[in-house]
């Protein structure tokens, strides 16, 4: 069961949202990488989010690069899940290759700033604040595989290879 | 029940019969990464203890940020060396080119498997490989396993019919699909590419669309490989890497697309979403301070003959930076030698290195405040150039070149 509050963007949050090209350098420094973190959508989001909180997007987040940074610096913030109404492809895997749970579901029904509440095996989400119920989709066995172990490298470093 | 492009490739690269959907583990016949997702793809698979698979299928590429800008990106460079050096595997360097280009003029096949840690991989789609971005992970895993799990996308079947106008290219048709379908139109899916039209394009046109499917959110973008494919890899002295590949007449598609080139215009994207298309004579008017023409969409040769073709003897509006960047050093080469490189530097044109140039807002041609550029590239998101508070068109190599003269947004029928 996850607890946390919203943070809400809108659609098309791509991956140049959530760390600019133009923070490249910082790659190999991730703590300094981290500190600007969706600056480019919500420049305070940063110093607002606490562990266990949600980033919740609207329609085809992540959208872009292939950069594992993006998810990787919503996960240092602390954040403990993605939800969205839709989510690009390359973001989605990338992100449960972190250990990162991003939950496909009708997010118009969640407000910024609402407490949430999440059952990932029942795949339910509670937004405790206004009421509202939510399922979301099921995710595809291999990746809830690869998400129980946190990740794909703890995952090939366990079973040396796919086990599906 | 026939197979798709997509299918068939999974289906021979898996020992299994695919379908739209399946899950597959599918051998890689070539992993690669660039200089800004390379450094983290290096420390998965070192913590992972795996070791490579096949090193000299293995590729790191510098053209991200080459030559680098910076202490901090040159010593990632220093690191991927490094590795290259105790791995064996292949590395490109600084003023090589762009990976995208660099692996369909000299690695990509017809039929192949191809991951890369970045999204724009699907450019060898135009050659007929199923060619995918992933993140870090999945590369680092391809890079140790030689291989990696795929879903089988369903496939929207793309019929184009009929002749390119004139001023008219590729690049059009590809901002005019992504406009009617949307910038998630496509995701999780395959656009595979049909028609008169397809049969009769160039590679460089082939690449250009490839290379842009994934702005509709799609996996892949594939065109069956033929005569055409055939003269381009023997051109590339790889006459023996051609077989030809294309989807069973029977195959079965999620949709199919009709697009009309005859009715095509020149098309522009405009700031921040691609799929937020325009026709270029209807931006008239829409100052530009910068103008890119190059990156892995759109600065092969062809680009830059189309371009040195308007620009030639025509010197661009005296508060205009026009930048120019060819996607690799044997395209640099060509351009040279047929004399592209000279009228275009006449011309007023920066010439930069082979390589990514200012397309990801690192170096060589940052935006200011308040700025607009029209670029040639994939991308024109808030921020993609450098600045969140600078506008990006994305535009073909004959509008791109038609607005350097004048200073706006430019249809190039006016001037051709």
């Amino acid at each position: 069961m996850l607890r946390g509050i919203a943070h809400k963007f809108g659609d098309n949050i791509s991956t140049d949202h959530i760390i600019p090209g133009r923070y490249a350098h910082l790659r190999s420094n991730l703590p300094e990488l981290a500190k600007h973190v969706l600056e480019d959508a919500d420049k305070n989001f940063v110093s607002r989010v606490k562990e266990g909180d949600f980033v919740v997007g609207g329609s085809n987040f992540g959208l872009g690069s292939s950069r594992e940074h993006a998810p990787l610096v919503i996960k240092m913030a602390g954040v403990s899940a993605i939800l969205a109404k839709s989510v690009a492809r390359i973001f989605f895997r990338n992100a449960i290759n972190l250990g990162l749970p991003v939950l496909i579901c009708d997010t118009d029904k969640i407000d910024d700033g609402d407490e949430l509440q999440i059952d990932l095996a029942a795949g339910t989400v509670a937004d405790i604040t206004s009421g509202a119920e939510m399922t979301f989709g099921k995710i595809p066995d291999v990746m809830l595989a690869i998400l129980d172990e946190g990740g794909l490298i703890p995952y090939i470093q366990k079973h040396g290879d796919f086990k599906l | 029940m026939g197979k798709t492009l997509a299918e068939k490739i999974l289906s021979e690269k898996s020992d299994t019969d695919a379908k739209a959907g399946d899950i597959v583990i599918a051998r890689v016949d070539l992993a690669f990464v660039q200089d800004t997702t390379g450094p983290l793809t290096v420390r998965h698979f070192q913590a992972s203890g795996m070791s490579l698979a096949n090193p000299e299928r293995t590729l790191l590429f510098i053209d991200h940020a080459a030559p680098s800008p910076n202490a901090s990106l040159s010593n990632d460079h220093i690191f991927l060396r490094e590795f290259s050096r105790q791995s064996n595997c292949i590395i490109s360097e600084a003023g090589d080119g762009i990976c995208h280009q660099i692996v369909a003029e000299a690695y990509a096949s017809p039929g192949d498997i191809i991951v890369g840690a970045d999204s724009h991989t699907v450019t060898s789609g135009g050659l007929g490989a199923f060619a995918t971005g992933m993140g870090s992970s999945d590369v680092a895993v391809a890079f140790g396993l030689g291989k990696n799990w795929f879903r089988v996308p369903e496939t929207f079947k793309i019929e184009v019919k009929g002749d390119f106008p004139k001023g008219v290219s590729a690049k059009d048709l590809v901002l005019h699909l992504i406009g009617k379908i949307g910038a998630d139109g496509a995701t999780y899916k395959s656009l595979e590419f049909h028609g008169e039209s397809v049969g009769k394009m160039s590679m460089a046109g082939r690449f250009t669309i490839a290379n842009m499917v994934v702005e509709a959110g799609a996996k892949v973008g594939l065109f069956p490989a033929d005569k055409t494919t055939r003269e381009y890899l023997e051109g590339e002295g790889r006459g023996n890497d051609y077989r030809p590949i294309k989807a069973d007449a029977d195959a079965v598609y999620e949709d199919t697309i009709e697009i009309d080139a005859t009715r095509l215009e020149p098309t522009v994207s405009r700031p921040h979403t691609v799929d937020n298309t325009a026709l270029a004579k209807d931006l008239k008017g829409t100052k530009i301070q910068q103008v890119v023409i190059g990156t892995c969409t759109n600065g092969r040769l062809e680009d830059l003959a189309v371009a040195a073709g308007i620009l030639k003897k025509r010197r661009p509006v005296r508060d205009l930076r026009l930048i120019v960047a060819p996607a690799s050093r044997s395209v640099l080469l060509d351009a040279i030698a047929m004399g592209y490189i000279a009228e275009l530097v006449e011309a007023g044109a920066i010439i930069l290195p082979p390589g990514c140039g200012p397309c990801l807002g690192l170096h060589q041609g940052a935006l200011g405040d308040g700025e607009a550029c029209l670029s040639t590239a994939n991308r024109n998101f808030e921020g993609r150039m450098g600045n969140p508070k600078s506008f990006i068109y994305l535009a073909s190599p004959a509008t791109a070149a038609a607005s350097a003269l004048t200073g706006e947004i430019t249809d190039p029928r006016e001037v051709l």
